[in-house]
């Protein structure tokens, strides 16, 4: 008699078709229109001419160029470069904090989370007025010795090179690999070592054998991370490497963008090269989701454990010093460089208080409209990217994580979208997209959104999607089902059982989001430097310009000023997530 | 009223069919154990009830009302089934505090504040968790917050509790006090209780009634926990409820054939034919001499109050285990490697390789 129960799709569709069908329209929406669209127009207008149709002579002819063979040969030079060096300074220093006796260990951890704050770009300012090979300070300096000692013609290092680029990078990108790899050292069950050393394997042994293999895909995984942010990466190169000739494919498609004043010409050329770092970022996706897949081991669970420690004995305090002076040479020193050139009558002067002022200070906050407007335009587009992408990432993140609905599979392949997409690409995407001129089908309403802070907005939605969709996923997998059924079954209706449970218990995670958008877009770059115009300068933008245009002790002030916002943010994140900890 | 009738009951998950035209009557006022291997559809079985699922076919009542049928679309959402859940993982909201958890479900009912309070009063006596109330369940032990979930499913008196292997999570000691307090408050507050576990020993313990389900989402067989234990209706059940011993036995012209040699068994197989004789250690009476069936003792371990032998019949391994003064005084505690003599108190007769059930002439399905 249970056979010929109906299951017509019509009563399933009464059933089910409900906010859990609405809220997916409106996340595949979110991601179709932020990152879908302007990614697929890369595409198709690097393969597609007007009037000619179809073809891709004109993606040969861009290849073929010997400025875009040379572009992408740096960027991958540079990339190798900085993730090697950087892989070997994070693990060493992730070693250090978690595997030996050194002192201070929870400060000596965060100190080494101190890079992130600091923007590489401003990084690179500080490097170039320390390194400059004629005046930088650290080269008179060491010529000034030289003169002591009686050398004639000692050398000096020269930060416009290669070496220079790739040694900025890696002092502000290690901590990709240094927080996997400390992460995953703390997390592994100590008792695989110590099994190893019961069966009488010295500590070289497990070291190598042991540990270094388990580890190995949390290594791989953040020098991954570090191969595709260097590859799209915009400000060091621009800083360090234009003068010199050196250029990458980021340079080179804003290069196209700016000076060939937005014709459709030249951004037909920057799409080829976009979808070259399109293509580039998909492969070392993909090789990243082969080594993790395969690299997932159980044995690292998600308990901290107390491992074992190694006795650095005489080592112990010189290996404390040089890690506080490794710190203290790539982050307090530039910094330090920044507040003070910042403060400079005129640049070049030494730095000595008569030389000093607090007028270029006064002058970014309080006189010139341009840095205020600068100002004003990345707080608020900080601000409103931060807030829109946080509650983007939690509806997208909701669906993904919790929902039981047709059709997620598909929301799933495109969350992953904003991870692999450069920051290049999504600023040529949007003036694709929204910059065009373009009519919205069906309705006839034209949007031009070029040259306004809208289009810097959308772009910085979908460069920071990532961000958050990663935090508040982390946030929703905490909060187990049952803590939702559980609330259902108290007579709780969906509505009121998000807002009673699940609210209170991600409101952590979509916090964290927050920041984590709010303060890198405060000091963005990469993205805003392809879509400013005259009245939509950020301070990334601002800072780069005025040191382009040789207002280096004005670039300076801004620069400091950012860093000082960068700093208090900072600080208010650790007091809120502290006080929460507690 | 909570009786709760389920019928023809099917759900699948993609090509895996976890429960296929299942039907069950659970009475008002009992606490009726679901038993099975993990995996067998008992989980899903509860989540159908509370409302958590959607069966693909089959109607669901609880007292006199359809929760759920598919033929008309109806399915009422889990808030709307008026019950109380317990969950494996507790599921206590960790940033509210045992109050408010337990509070909860009678603030959504908007019930006036003095009342409020002195109903979750109530129920963190009966809990035993007093002058605890004020804590986040971070500060509780898991036994603790076992209790939070327990008081907070029964705090709005629902006719019908689901319990979900609620004390899976605790040590054996507190798992033995929970168990007879919620039995104990399923009789004082005349509940329903619906009872999901794996565990045979708290399934026998806690129910009036309990309903065994094989790898399929079969139910084997339903009956007091005595019947099941005594007359279990096939070899499958035998087998789950607790350390068992099998022998292949075949019977004829009234004589009962283990291997090459005759055994003496008192109690014969219902009809001539192969039969698996399944017994459990302790219905095994071992001797030096004596009728029986002849066997080797492999293994003896003296745990004490009992000794436990490993005895090879025809090279099939048997569990034995005897009382330590009855084998002293009766002279009959053996060496390993000693040739003994074994005979049964009881016996059950099972059809040998088939799951099909009910062989043995007294089981009553």
């Amino acid at each position: 008699m249970n056979t010929s129960v109906s299951n017509s799709p019509a009563l399933r569709k009464t059933r089910s078709f409900g906010a859990g069908e609405v809220l997916l329209v409106i996340s595949i929406a979110i991601l179709v229109i932020v990152v879908v669209v302007p990614v697929a127009l890369i595409f198709f207008n690097a393969m597609w001419v007007p009037g000619k149709g179809f073809n891709i002579t004109d993606i040969v002819d861009v290849l073929s160029e010997p400025e875009t063979y040379e572009a992408l040969t740096n960027s991958i030079i540079i990339a190798c470069g900085t993730t090697t060096m950087s892989t070997i300074v994070g693990t060493f220093f992730a070693w250090l904090v978690t595997r030996t006796d050194i002192p201070y260990k929870s400060f000596m951890k965060m100190l080494f989370l101190v890079p992130f704050m600091l923007p590489s770009f401003i990084g690179a300012l500080a490097w170039k007025m320390l390194l400059n090979e004629r005046i930088g300070y650290i080269n008179n300096w060491l010529r000034s010795l030289y003169d002591v000692i009686g050398i004639a013609d000692g050398p000096v290092f020269n930060i416009y090179s290669f070496h220079g680029i790739m040694m900025v990078e890696t002092m502000y990108l290690f901590p990709f690999v240094f927080i996997q790899v400390s992460g995953a050292l703390e997390r592994m069950d100590p008792t695989l070592e110590e099994s190893a050393r019961i069966s009488g394997a010295s500590l070289f042994t497990i070291t190598r054998k042991i540990t270094i293999p388990l580890v190995l895909p949390s290594i791989l995984s953040g020098a991954l991370l570090i191969m595709l942010y260097s590859m799209a990466h915009f400000g060091t190169v621009a800083v360090l490497g234009v003068q010199v000739g050196i250029i990458n494919i980021p340079y080179l498609i804003y290069q196209h963008i700016h000076q060939s004043a937005g014709s459709f010409a030249a951004i037909r050329t920057g799409t080829v090269l976009a979808a070259v770092l399109v293509v580039t970022a998909a492969i070392i996706m993909w090789t990243q989701n082969k080594i993790l897949s395969r690299g997932r081991y159980q044995i690292i669970g998600g308990k901290s454990f107390r491992p074992v420690e190694v006795k650095l004995r005489g080592l112990r305090i010189p290996l404390f010093v040089f890690s506080i002076a490794y710190i203290g040479f790539t982050i307090a020193l530039p910094t330090i460089t920044i507040f003070l050139v910042g403060g400079l009558k005129t640049y070049g002067l030494p730095l000595v208080l008569e030389n000093m002022t607090w007028d270029n200070y006064h002058r970014a906050l309080f006189v010139n409209p341009q840095t205020q407007r600068a100002i004003w335009n990345s707080v608020s587009l900080g601000l409103s990217a931060a807030v829109i992408t946080m509650f983007a990432g939690v509806i997208i993140s909701y669906v993904i994580v919790k929902m039981k609905v047709r059709g997620k599979g598909i929301l799933e392949f495109l969350g992953m979208l904003p991870f692999s997409v450069p920051g290049s690409v999504i600023a040529l995407g949007v003036i694709l997209a929204w910059g065009g001129g373009h009519t919205i089908p069906f309705t006839g309403i034209q949007i031009n959104l070029y040259n306004t802070v809208w289009i810097i907005l959308v772009a910085y939605i979908a460069r920071y999607m990532a961000l958050s969709l990663r935090a508040n996923s982390a946030a929703l997998e905490q909060v187990h089902d049952s803590l939702i059924e559980a609330a259902r079954a108290c007579g709780a209706g969906m509505a009121q059982s998000l807002r009673d449970v699940v609210l209170p218990l991600v409101r952590p995670g979509m916090i964290a989001a927050f920041f984590l958008i709010f303060l890198p877009a405060l000091r963005e770059l990469t993205v805003s430097v392809m879509l400013y115009g005259t009245n939509t300068r950020t301070i990334g933008v601002e800072i780069y310009v005025l040191n382009e245009d040789g207002a280096t002790v004005e670039s300076a002030a801004l620069a400091g000023i950012a860093l000082l916002i960068i700093i208090s943010g900072q600080v208010i994140i650790e007091r809120l997530t502290g006080v929460r900890a507690k | 009223m909570a009786t709760i009738t389920l019928k023809d009951i099917r759900k699948s998950y993609g090509s895996h069919t976890v429960l296929d035209g299942l039907s069950l009557t659970i009475n008002h006022g009992e606490c009726f154990t679901l038993l099975g291997p993990s995996g067998c559809g008992k989980t899903v079985l509860l989540r159908l009830i509370a409302g958590f699922e959607t069966p693909d076919a089959g109607t669901i009542a609880i007292g006199d009302q359809v929760v759920t049928d598919s033929t008309t679309g109806t399915d009422l959402p889990p808030n709307d089934r008026g019950l109380g859940v317990v969950f494996q993982d507790y599921a206590v909201w960790p940033h509210m505090t045992v109050f408010d958890n337990i509070a909860y479900p009678l603030k959504l009912a908007k019930v006036p504040p003095k009342e409020l309070k002195e109903r979750v009063m109530e129920a963190v006596n009966q809990v035993n968790l007093t002058d605890l109330e004020q804590r986040l369940p971070s500060q509780l032990s898991g036994g603790q917050q076992q209790r939070v979930a327990l008081a907070r499913a029964l705090v709005a008196r629902p006719p019908l509790m689901l319990l979900d292997e609620p004390l899976n999570n605790l040590d054996a000691n507190l798992r033995e006090e929970m168990r007879f307090e919620i039995k104990e408050l399923q009789k004082r507050l005349d509940i329903t209780i619906l009872y999901v576990t794996h565990d045979q020993e708290i399934g026998l313990a806690i129910s009036d009634r309990l309903a065994i389900m094989d790898h399929h989402g079969n139910i084997r067989q339903i009956g007091t926990p005595q019947d099941i234990f005594e007359t279990p209706a096939d070899d499958f059940i035998f087998r789950f409820m607790g350390v068992s011993n099998f022998l292949r036995v075949s019977y004829k012209d009234n004589l009962i054939r283990v291997g090459e040699q005759n055994a003496d068994i008192g109690i014969p197989p219902p009809s001539p034919g192969e039969w698996m004789l399944g017994c459990r250690p302790s219905e095994i009476d071992l001797a030096k001499e004596g009728p029986g069936i002849g066997g080797i003792v492999k293994r003896a371990s003296f745990l004490g109050a009992t000794m436990d032998y490993l005895v090879e019949v025809d090279g099939v391994p048997l569990r034995v285990i005897q009382d330590t003064h009855q084998a002293f005084d009766g002279g009959k505690l053996l060496q390993e490697n000693q040739p003994c003599r074994i005979a049964f108190h009881a016996v059950h007769w099972f059809k040998p390789g088939a799951d099909s059930p009910a062989s043995n002439g007294e089981t009553t399905p």
